[in-house]
């Protein structure tokens, strides 16, 4: 999209006008710093997707568009999850789970870790229920961003 | 050389040709109307209420192709322009709405008249900008005109700060203006016009289907050669009127909701239908599950957001109706294609026999005056070439059922939103494109109310509008709505305290009539039209209890209709 102020309101205007579902969104400039990327997560049956995408590319400020999910791609999401470690056994467990899921802990309380991740949604879906009785505190998610396989790629 | 934002925006709108705008001042665009005050090329009429503007230019871009212009104060007077933005949005009028805004610095402090415009009106404008530097502004006025009147037209705001208008810069007005996020697709591709021309020219029951889009295109000639050398049957939607002449046999009148037995049973039987600048409204297809159960659709229109949108269609052309239909015309030339003789035969004779139903009879006996027969009255005295208005109900219905429209951009009304106070000020916007043309509005006495203050503007501009108020006391759709739906019960559609409109009229310094007798009203009419300076307002007392018919209740199909 052009890099404006309005441009994601009109974005996320035209998805609860027309009822249509937001799972998560995510924006950022781009190495081009007059466009900004937004990437969207809908649900939506094949016609609901084919007059999203139809409707978005009606809208002034959106340059170019592409559903990633029509070609093989790689999505990451990240997120930051705060866990309560209230002795030496569950403190143990949690690191032992964060290092099989190639997380890392960026911050440790004498109660609580927290941990950084990145990955595709199941993955983090998985960390979550893999912490089973480690309460959970707070988790903090970016929202999914993708990028096509090979040499397809979303530029002017 | 040096200008004012005020000075820029004048000289702007000389460039763009604007000769005329509507308008209403207020404290955040007084450095404008100073500048306006100024100048002598573009012209700025003043109405009474700023839905009245948006109305007015509404009715001048309908009835002209032209952008139509307005220009509004901050705070109420945008807000009080939303309902017209919205109706010029629905109807894809080109329009280009200047609001003013309170200084930069003051924006988002809660500041005098100041309202988020951009926010409020984003979702009902094809665009918006807010301008935050005085040197944008030629480029962003440039943008908006070039947004407005392309590709599916629309309404563009255009919000202007006070300061923005008292600042000065160079001014350069921009040759062109190339915007890589919006480049509309004109021409049709050749190959998916071969695809329909082999699907159409199949076809054993072809039925033409056409909206507004061929009068925004400008395309009523090519549809109408289209349509002669196919043969086929065709129909208008409410928003295509005029695109094809009315009095010629191949023409089965309006369809949808309120149109004829003919074209509705025409629509449900036919195997290939062709679509052509309309968007299958839900007041066309009546119960999507059961529209055209047989038919093979090909649809060209200039937005693909409409094709495939509420009904999937088996030939999409996206394109300019214009340009895509003097392609398919010279493609069947060159191939010298026809459709089946004995089945193209055979179709015509089935809707003979649908057209014997004479769905628009209505008694012509009766001792009160008829609806159907104050607009008939207009269409023989005006000879069918009136420029007419109309706000919204059964007054709408009936003028588009009985005043048969053979030329395009005549009939201005609004569809889409369906605005109750449309009528007047479209009229006024029509009458100062035409000033030398006959301009009727056809109004209800509910819907002629919601605008009434512009009977002011039309003295002060010595508008000779003719207005005929069908006037049977209630919310005429409502109450047919209640009487068919609810039983009876009429909620709030009885119009109490109706004003004398004979001394309305007066009051304003124009001609007022009342008639009461069918056999009055040829007679006011031809009056009315003698005065061809004064506005006259005739109050037609008719039958409170007509209604609209044909009509298709909810849920029902094309086939399904009420007819008496």
């Amino acid at each position: 999209m052009e890099n404006e102020a309005g441009a994601l309101s009109r974005v996320a205007g035209l998805f609860s006008a027309r009822g249509y579902n937001i799972e998560s969104l995510t924006v950022a400039p781009t190495d081009d710093d007059t466009l900004s990327r937004l990437t969207v997560v809908t649900r939506g049956s094949n016609e609901i997707v084919e007059q999203i995408i139809k409707q978005l590319n009606k809208l002034v400020d959106v340059v170019k568009l592409m559903d990633l999910t029509e070609h093989s791609h790689i999505e990451r999401e990240m997120m930051m999850i705060k866990v309560e470690v209230e002795n030496m056994e569950a403190r143990q467990d949690v690191k032992r789970l964060s290092d099989i899921f190639r997380a890392n802990i960026i911050d440790v309380t004498p109660g609580t870790y927290t941990i950084e991740m990145t990955g595709d949604g199941q993955k983090l879906d998985a960390f979550i229920t893999a912490l089973n009785e480690h309460p959970i505190v707070e988790v903090v998610r970016s929202g999914a961003m993708g990028i096509a396989r090979g040499e397809k790629a979303l530029h002017l | 050389m040096e200008l004012t934002g005020a000075e820029i925006f004048t000289r702007c709108l000389k460039e763009e040709g604007v000769e005329l705008i509507f308008g209403y001042p207020g404290g955040a665009v007084l450095h404008i109307y100073d500048a306006l005050y100024q100048q002598e090329d573009v012209s700025h009429i003043l109405v009474r209420h700023e839905q009245g503007a948006v109305h007015a230019a509404e009715g001048y871009a309908k009835s002209t192709g032209k952008t139509g212009v307005v220009l509004v104060t901050s705070g109420p007077g945008a807000t009080n322009a939303v309902t017209g933005i919205a109706d010029a949005y629905m109807d894809s009028v080109p329009l280009v709405v200047f609001t003013g805004q309170v200084p930069s610095h003051l924006i988002g402090n809660d500041a005098f008249q100041e309202v988020d415009t951009v926010g409020i009106t984003r979702p009902c404008v094809k665009h918006n900008f807010l301008v935050k530097d005085v040197k944008d502004l030629a480029d962003t006025i440039k943008k908006a005109f070039y947004i407005a009147s392309t590709g599916r037209p629309g309404p563009v705001v255009v919000d202007i700060p006070k300061d923005i208008t008292a600042a000065r810069t160079e001014f350069k007005y921009p040759r062109n203006v190339k915007m890589r996020s919006y480049n509309p697709t004109l021409k049709g591709h050749p190959r998916q016009i071969k695809k329909a021309l082999e699907l159409i020219l199949s076809a054993e029951r072809p039925m033409i289907y056409t909206g507004g889009g061929v009068i925004s295109s400008g395309a009523a000639k090519p549809l109408t050669d289209f349509t002669r050398l196919l043969g086929a049957p065709i129909t208008n939607t409410l928003m295509g009127l005029g695109s094809y002449p009315a009095n010629d046999k191949q023409f089965l009148g309006m369809l949808g909701m309120h149109g004829t037995y003919e074209a509705n049973m025409s629509m449900h039987h036919s195997d290939v239908l062709i679509a052509i600048g309309a968007r299958f409204d839900d007041r066309v297809t009546g119960n999507i599950e059961k529209f055209c159960p047989t038919a093979r659709i090909v649809h060209i229109d200039i937005d693909p957001a409409s094709i495939s949108k509420n009904v999937k269609v088996d030939v999409p052309i996206v394109g300019d109706v214009a340009n895509v239909l003097k392609a398919m015309i010279k493609e069947m030339k060159d191939s010298k294609a026809k459709l089946d003789a004995r089945a193209l035969k055979s179709w015509w004779a089935q809707i003979e026999e649908w057209r014997k139903e004479d769905c628009m009879s209505y008694d012509k006996d009766s001792g009160l005056i008829k609806p159907q027969f104050v607009v008939e009255s207009l269409h023989k005295l005006t000879k069918g070439n009136a420029f007419v208005t109309s706000d919204v109900g059964q007054h709408q219905m009936f003028a588009a059922q009985y005043y048969g429209f053979n030329k395009p951009n005549r009939w201005i009304n609004s569809g889409g939103l369906g605005t109750m106070g449309f009528g007047l000020p479209s009229a006024m916007g029509v009458q100062f494109a035409h000033q030398d043309e006959t301009v009727a509005c056809i109004t209800g006495d509910s819907s002629i109310q919601m605008c009434i203050q512009e009977l002011s503007t039309c003295r002060q501009y010595g508008l000779p509008i003719k207005i005929l108020n069908l006037n049977n006391g209630y919310m005429g759709m409502v109450r047919q709505w209640q009487e068919f739906f609810y039983q009876g019960r009429y909620a709030m559609s009885y119009m109490e305290s109706l004003p004398d409109f004979v001394a309305l009229a007066e009051a304003y310094g124009h001609v007022g009539m009342r008639i009461e007798k069918p056999e009055d009203v040829e007679g006011a009419i031809k009056e009315a039209l003698k005065l061809k300076d004064k506005l006259v307002f005739m109050d037609f007392i008719i039958d409170p209890e007509e209604n609209v018919y044909p009509m298709i209740p909810a849920g029902a199909g094309l086939n399904e209709m009420i007819l008496v």
